[in-house]
């Protein structure tokens, strides 16, 4: 069967690439993705916050106390240089593709526009084949203006994209007021991949110890329907690929991404929970299925259901409410 | 040749030389001595190589007397070897320099020399420690300046391969130390020219090697001992000819000519000082300037002290000397006079008596002056030329100080300067935590490096370790400065810190004209309205220029937080004139990138951030010309302190301890204790403010303080009926007191350092707001005045609980117990003091302690104020400190000391029953003191005893009433730090609990060495970054409790408050309780840990639930009775070793700068915990056939 999709220009021999996720850490993390069947892989996420942070933090506790007392001028040796930079990121970059054969695709989530430009020219010297650019900003400020929101989003995009040569993917969250005119914007813009959808971990409450906890919950298969739904509307309507990401975790909803119109699908929480090896699992579940009903290819079955293919179009701008309220009338009558 | 200039510290040069010259390092860290051998270490961690290519391995000893014995084994195997140490390290070391010397072996010690501990401890400068080692048979080499320092260690290599002659190189500890001057550093070409290759192999073909199998250190016997120590004779003849040979090398080669003697003065001068060390650089420029002024003055500065050279000395002395005034920076109480007095006195005579005198015999007296780093200026030198006029000098003077108990002191002129104007001097006053240090610490380098000027920086530390006061003193000047005195006289002052200025007078030091910046949030307007009356006198009198600026705003604006170092550092470059000022920003931003390049580069751009704002920021404030403030300064102590504060500690808090003359302080270094609670500090810029609505009064919040400024009390509701207006109180809660019973947690607001660790450790939040906590960080200064006043109604109107009272075994009771060591000077957020806090609630009115070197006895015992207290009864920890390594044997003494008088009074007691009546008697002799109440009920029965004793008119009478006291039962404790316990006192602490004498030992344990500033001990964890461990720390720490556990009649606990606070309790008292040998071990968090220290009590937790630090008790009284007295207080680790090891910046910071190691080091750390708790838990469950079954 073949599985082969082309992503942001990338020839891939299938659609499963697992998503930034602390699999992608270690190199032997990468070289078992690639094993299970990987087409390509998304790293972990590059924090230029966290990079700031560091440095902040080290330097704070290394200076910390010196030069206040005769008998204890310092708490800690000279060590010469610390790698705080991006090095050890851009380090790992480039033992990934040392090696592995299958595409790198780089994440970063920046915070200062110099940041953006310089990591991403960084990390396209390290050798990454795409970039995916992180970007949230959870405007929480009630005199911020949302089509500010949005612009910050393009004016980055923009940015990354006249600094560097190799394609670059935004990905998304859904709480933008017009998802699609956004998406569309970014598709102007020359954005090379759209992937739907950034999922936030929200925090929860401890009622025992009157305490906010970072909740941290993996999706399930309920999740995909949010995708889903986006890529399904967006397909044929961007020029940019599209990466279904969030509640893959079997092979049907890896297909059914596909069926919406995705380029690629995104695995992490099914890995996570079951394993890298787990890829391959679903890899041949796909092509279980493909080869049961009878599709030549996968590409045959990329887009299917889209929007623009379905018979009814208006069932994915509806709200599940109109259907409910559709039956209930029905039955009444 | 033009040489590389450099801007160091003497330790530094030395460490230079040292480490270019040698193969092998041993060390042990000693103040003012530890950063040669940091340097030296540092230096091989990067790779650095001596003359001959490689790199010098240096190792750190548990104790001076174990880095001593390396150095001989290494030198006698054929390595160049050396060490760095000072006063009692030095002494530890001085049977293997007997051994060194007497085998004729090449090796330098480099000696920062520090005072010997004497009727107190200090760690500044004199020479008492290496007037110690006379005997030993070593050259005794003096430098007086940092060039020196450099020069001097070169020389003395070079001179000991020759000479076969050990030498003791040495220079004033912190005066020469820690000075920061510009010299030219010694090329490796330098080096190799003056150490002669031949030399370093001869020395190696002496070494001992089975391949030529020798034998040295043997016995000997009366028959030829005598003959064959005295072969060595011909070596000490040569070895100051050898040593001015290779000065006169030196000389050639670099250009500095040398003496074993050094004449400075008039050729016809009459009136000569001979010294030696940097009081000698204080004397060349107080002679050059007297000359100068038409005197005819000099100065002997000796290089060479021992072997005493009397013909080279003799040729220094110019023929037209008439008077000597022998300057001793020691004290040998009753000699006929100090070391070099005796010798050049010798010297004289002897010649004189040979007749090859080449003039008349001249006067000659002796003085001592600058002990433990005393100031030591012109002023005091022109004064012992005077006493040279005079027509009967006064002899075995002293200098410097009044003495008006036996009238040694020579009167001077404090006025008199030697100062000239061309010479810049600035005087910076900060804390430590600003970062002021560093910051004029590379404002030196700029100039120094540069410019043509030669730079001089010397920085004061103050005794605290939280809130601590520096002073920086900085010179810049067109010749090298030899002022080796403090700056008396500013043209620059700098406040970076408002507050200061309601405490001292920072411009009486500033000259006319001078300039005055001030850092304050007053803003150019109001800031001469904020200055106290003294102030803008002082501005008026002598037209200082006044400038301001906001640098905490700046700071803020800026992302610096608190470190305000950049922005002053800016303001002074900006308005002092010393440079150019763009010139000097672009020097800073150099400097910037150099200090702080390798920790990223944000943080240089913020630096470079805050610099570029900083001008911007900066007033000029325009003088008005009259004084409008009525602001005074605040007196340093309460009126209602006694005397000896008021008249002496009052003035050592204001910097003025110099005026306090010889009669005020007590003949034998005793003090009085519980002086803190005069020293009100208000260094906290935020307090805990009590909610009582949502506070469940556990106790936890007053357990942690390591302050004791949060206290709880329980009283009775007729005592609120005084209570000030804002006095917070609630009903009691729980059973343990009668109904009706108020509550009361109360804060001492200027007190309190604002660690925040009770706000953390609080478990009660409030319903409504969760944010908020029963304590919650408020502001101090709008509350400091009102809860003054409700501290003080606190203290004085509510009474202590009855102890018999309280449910000591828990720890909301313990909490009641009044702690008996409070506001010490320990670091802010302490780990180790809410432990030696609890130890004073639980046994404070019958404990004595004895306190190893480090931490707990510098915030215990260093003056000017003393944290150990009393109560009601006036009872209290009594407390001494020994020294580092001997302080389970102190300890022990105290021991000895009780069991015999209680056993000695117990026997008068028997003796004495018919009189004093045998029912009496035998209740004393029986007495159950093992409760409050049954030491209470004793106390009672020994009052009763002295009233019967009053009236027993006999010798036994009085013998028993000066050691019935001791018939109540006394709590010894040993306190110490890790590097004590784990390292210096290991050997002695093992003795002493193998005793099985009722001893208790608490260690702190730091896993590090503290005080001195954390190298690494045998506590270190695996994979911690420490000094001497730069790479991590590749081997676990010593489990001392398991080895402890194996002798079967130790109690052994190990505790962690943040874990486990009621275990901390139990094992205090069942420790105290044992009728034998008990050692606790605390796991104490450190500001060395890099961790956020109001986090401590958290760290803590994750230490022990890492397993990392598994808690135990183990006490034998359980085996007694059959039961396993193994007792673990910790659970199964429930975390990895990373997420404790990665919050904390000495184990993450291996990660960014050796991330393969660090990963390495993580996995062992991991592996070797996991295996650990496994024994434990295999010990624990071990069932113990109990004696029943035995049977």
């Amino acid at each position: 069967m073949d599985l082969s999709t082309t992503y942001m220009g990338l020839k891939l021999k299938n659609p499963l690439v697992p998503s930034a996720s602390p699999l992608s850490k270690t190199l032997d993390g990468i070289k078992k993705l690639e094993d299970a069947g990987a087409a390509a892989v998304v790293l972990y996420s590059l924090f230029e916050e966290q990079i700031a942070f560091e440095q902040e933090e080290l330097n704070y506790f290394l200076d910390r106390g010196t030069g206040s007392f005769a008998e204890a001028l310092s708490y800690f040796p000279e060590v010469g240089e610390y790698n705080l930079g991006p090095e050890e990121y851009l380090n790992h970059i480039r033992r990934a593709k040392e090696a592995t054969s299958i595409p790198i695709i780089a994440s970063l989530n920046g915070v200062s526009a110099g940041g953006w430009i310089d990591y991403a020219k960084k990390m396209q010297e390290a050798g990454a084949d795409a970039l995916e650019l992180n970007i949230y900003f959870l405007a929480t400020d009630p005199n911020q203006e949302g089509r500010k929101v949005e612009n910050q989003y393009r004016i980055i995009l923009n940015a990354v994209k006249s600094n560097v040569t190799i394609p670059v993917a935004v990905k998304l969250h859904p709480f933008f007021s017009s998802l699609a005119r956004m998406a569309k914007e970014l598709d102007d813009d020359g954005a090379d991949g759209l992937v739907l959808f950034n999922r936030f971990y929200q925090p929860d409450l401890d009622l025992e110890n009157l305490e906010v906890v970072p909740g941290v919950v993996l999706s399930t298969s309920a999740d995909l329907r949010l995708p889903l739904r986006w890529i399904a509307i967006l397909y044929g309507k961007v020029k940019a690929s599209l990466a279904g990401t969030t509640g893959v975790h079997t092979a049907m909803d890896a297909l059914k991404m596909v069926a919406a119109g995705a380029d690629v699908v995104q695995v992490c929480a099914a890995l996570l929970k079951n394993g890298p090896n787990y890829l391959g699992t679903i890899l041949k579940g796909m092509e279980k299925w493909l080869e049961e009903k009878e599709y030549d290819s996968l590409s045959t079955l990329k887009g299917s259901m889209s929007q623009k293919a379905v018979a009814e179009p208006a069932v994915f701008e509806r709200a599940n409410y109109m259907k409910a309220l559709n039956d209930f009338r029905d039955y009444v009558l | 040749m033009s040489r590389k200039m450099v801007t160091i510290d003497g330790n530094e040069a030395a460490a230079y030389i040292a480490h270019k010259v040698n193969e092998v390092i041993a060390i042990y860290p000693i103040t003012p001595s530890s950063n040669m051998g940091e340097w030296a270490d540092a230096f091989s961690a990067e790779g650095r190589t001596n003359i001959w290519g490689t790199v010098p391995q240096v190792v750190e000893m548990q104790s001076e007397g174990g880095a001593a014995g390396a150095v001989h084994g290494a030198l006698q195997t054929g390595a160049l070897t050396t060490t760095f140490t000072a006063s009692q390290g030095l002494l530890l070391m001085i049977p293997n320099m007997f051994k060194i010397a007497g085998e004729l072996t090449s090796t330098v010690f480099h000696v920062s020399a520090r005072t010997v501990a004497t009727h107190a401890l200090s760690i500044f400068g004199d020479h008492s420690d290496v007037m110690s080692v006379r005997s030993t048979g070593w050259a005794l080499l003096a430098s007086a300046s940092v060039q020196e320092i450099m020069d001097m260690a070169l020389i003395a290599q070079a001179a000991t391969l020759e000479a076969r002659v050990p030498i003791l190189h040495f220079f004033d500890g912190f005066r020469s130390s820690h000075e920061v001057q510009k010299i030219e550093q010694l090329s490796d070409d330098d080096i190799r020219a003056m150490i002669s290759d031949e030399l370093v192999l001869a020395h190696r073909a002496r070494a001992l090697t089975p391949d030529r199998p020798k034998i040295r250190g043997t016995a000997q016997n009366p028959d030829v001992f005598f003959q064959a120590r005295e072969t060595v004779n011909p070596y000490y003849l040569a070895a100051p000819a050898i040593i001015q040979k290779t000065m006169d090398k030196f000389a050639a080669i670099v250009g500095r000519q040398y003496h074993l003697f050094d004449y400075i003065g008039a050729p016809d001068a009459e009136r000569i000082i001979v010294l030696m060390g940097s009081g000698a650089e204080a004397a060349h420029e107080t002679v050059e300037y007297l000359n100068a002024h038409g005197e005819k003055v000099g100065v002997v500065k000796v290089h060479l002290f021992r072997p005493f050279s009397v013909e080279h000395f003799i040729r220094a002395l110019p023929k037209s000397v008439k008077s000597i005034a022998v300057l001793d920076r020691t004290k040998e109480p009753g000699a006929a006079g100090e070391p070099l007095y005796i010798d050049v006195v010798t010297a004289l005579t002897e010649t004189y008596n040979n007749g090859t005198l080449p003039f008349a015999l001249p006067k000659v007296v002796g003085g001592r002056y600058g002990l433990s780093s005393k100031e030591f200026t012109p002023a005091m030198i022109k004064a012992v030329f005077d006493n040279l006029s005079q027509k009967t000098p006064k002899n075995h003077f002293t200098v410097g100080i009044n003495d008006d108990v036996t009238h040694t002191s020579l009167a001077y002129d404090p006025n008199f300067s030697t100062e000239p104007d061309d010479v810049f001097r600035g005087i910076f006053y900060g804390l430590g935590s600003d970062g002021t240090v560093g910051a004029n610490k590379n404002s030196i380098k700029i100039i120094g490096e540069e410019t043509d000027n030669y730079a001089q920086g010397y920085f004061v530390y103050d005794s605290k370790k939280a809130g601590s006061v520096t002073v920086s003193h900085l010179r810049f000047g067109p010749r090298p400065i030899r002022s080796t005195y403090l700056i008396d006289r500013a043209q620059f002052i700098a406040c970076h810190q408002q507050f200061f200025l309601e405490k001292f007078n920072l411009l009486e030091k500033a000259v006319e004209g001078a300039t005055f910046l001030l850092n304050t949030q007053a803003g150019p307007d109001k800031a001469w309205d904020s200055l106290p009356r003294v102030y803008q006198e002082e501005i008026l009198k002598k037209k200082i220029k006044f400038y301001v600026i906001d640098a905490y705003d700046v700071a803020k604006k800026t992302g610096m937080g608190v470190r305000i170092n950049t922005i002053m550092q800016t303001c002074f470059f900006a308005i002092s004139g010393v440079l150019p000022k763009e010139q000097a920003i672009e020097f800073i931003k150099n400097t910037i990138k150099k200090t702080y390049g390798a920790k990223g580069d944000r943080i240089v751009q913020q630096n470079y951030m805050a610099v570029d704002q900083t001008l911007e920021h900066l007033y000029e404030v325009k003088i008005p010309g009259k004084v409008t403030s009525t602001i005074e300064l605040r007196p340093p102590v309460p009126e209602n302190a006694p005397e000896f504060v008021k008249n002496v500690v009052a003035k050592i808090i204001v910097n003025k301890g110099d005026e306090v003359p010889v009669s005020a302080f007590s003949c034998d270094g005793t003090f009085d204790t519980a002086t803190t609670q005069y020293e009100k500090r208000n260094i906290a810029l935020e307090i805990p403010e009590w909610d009582p609505e949502t506070c469940i009064q556990c106790g936890k919040c007053v357990m942690v303080c390591p302050h004791a400024a949060i206290r709880q009390k329980a009283y009775e509701p007729a005592l609120l009926k005084d209570a000030p207006p804002t006095f917070k109180s609630i009903k009691a809660r729980g059973g343990d007191f009668p109904e009706g019973w108020i509550y009361t947690l109360q804060v001492a607001p200027e007190d309190c350092t604002g660690c925040a660790l009770c706000v953390e450790v609080c478990p009660a939040k409030n319903k409504k707001e969760v944010g908020k906590k029963a304590i919650n960080m408020v502001p101090q200064p709008p509350i400091r005045e009102q809860e003054r006043i409700n501290y003080q109604f606190f203290l004085d109107r509510i009474p202590d609980l009855d102890r018999r009272l309280v449910k000591v075994n828990t720890v909301k009771g313990s909490q009641f117990l009044r702690p008996l060591f409070e506001y010490s000077g320990a670091c802010a957020g302490c780990g180790e003091t809410p432990y030696v806090k609890l130890v004073t609630q639980l046994f404070g009115d019958r404990l004595i302690i004895a306190n190893a070197t480090g931490c707990s006895s510098i915030y215990g015992g260093n003056l000017p104020t003393f944290p150990y207290a009393k109560n009601d009864d006036g009872r209290g920890p009594a407390w001494s400190n020994s020294l580092f390594e001997d302080n389970a044997e102190f300890g022990f003494g105290f021991r000895l000391t009780f069991d015999k008088f209680n056993e000695f009074a117990k026997e008068l007691l028997v003796k004495l029953a018919p009189q004093i009546g045998e029912t009496l008697v035998d209740e004393l002799l029986k007495a159950d003191q093992s409760t409050e109440e049954g030491i209470y009920a004793q106390r009672e029965r020994v009052q009763v005893l002295r009233q019967k004793l009053a009236t027993i008119n006999s010798p036994e009478a009085r013998h028993l009433n000066s050691v019935a006291d001791y018939l109540v039962r006394k709590s010894v404790w040993i306190f110490g730090g890790d590097g004590w316990a784990y390292d210096i006192g290991y050997g002695g602490l093992d003795h002493v609990l193998a005793s099985g004498r009722n001893v208790n030992v608490l260690v702190l344990d730091t896993e590090v060495y503290s005080n001195t500033g954390g190298q690494m001990s045998k506590a270190t964890p695996l994979g911690a970054v420490a000094k001497f461990a730069a790479a991590g720390k590749p081997m676990p720490k010593k489990d001392m409790g398991m080895i402890f556990m194996t002798y079967g009649n130790i109690y052994v606990a190990r505790v962690a408050m943040g874990y486990n606070d009621l275990g901390v309790v139990r094992a205090l008292l069942e420790a105290d309780a044992y009728d034998g040998p008990s050692l606790v071990i605390a796991y104490s968090h450190c500001i060395a840990h890099g961790i956020t220290m109001s986090k401590g009590m958290e760290e803590q937790k994750r230490a022990v639930e890492s397993g990392h630090y598994p808690l135990f008790r183990y006490n034998p009284a359980l085996a007694a009775k059959g039961e396993n007295p193994l007792k673990l207080d910790s659970k199964a680790p429930s975390i990895s070793y990373e997420e404790f090891a990665y919050n904390e910046t000495r184990f993450k910071m291996l990660t960014k700068a050796d991330p393969e190691r660090a990963k390495m080091l993580l996995e062992a750390a991991q592996r070797s915990v996991s295996e650990r708790w496994k024994w434990y838990e295999m010990w624990a469950n071990v069932a113990v056939q109990g004696p029943a079954e035995q049977q």
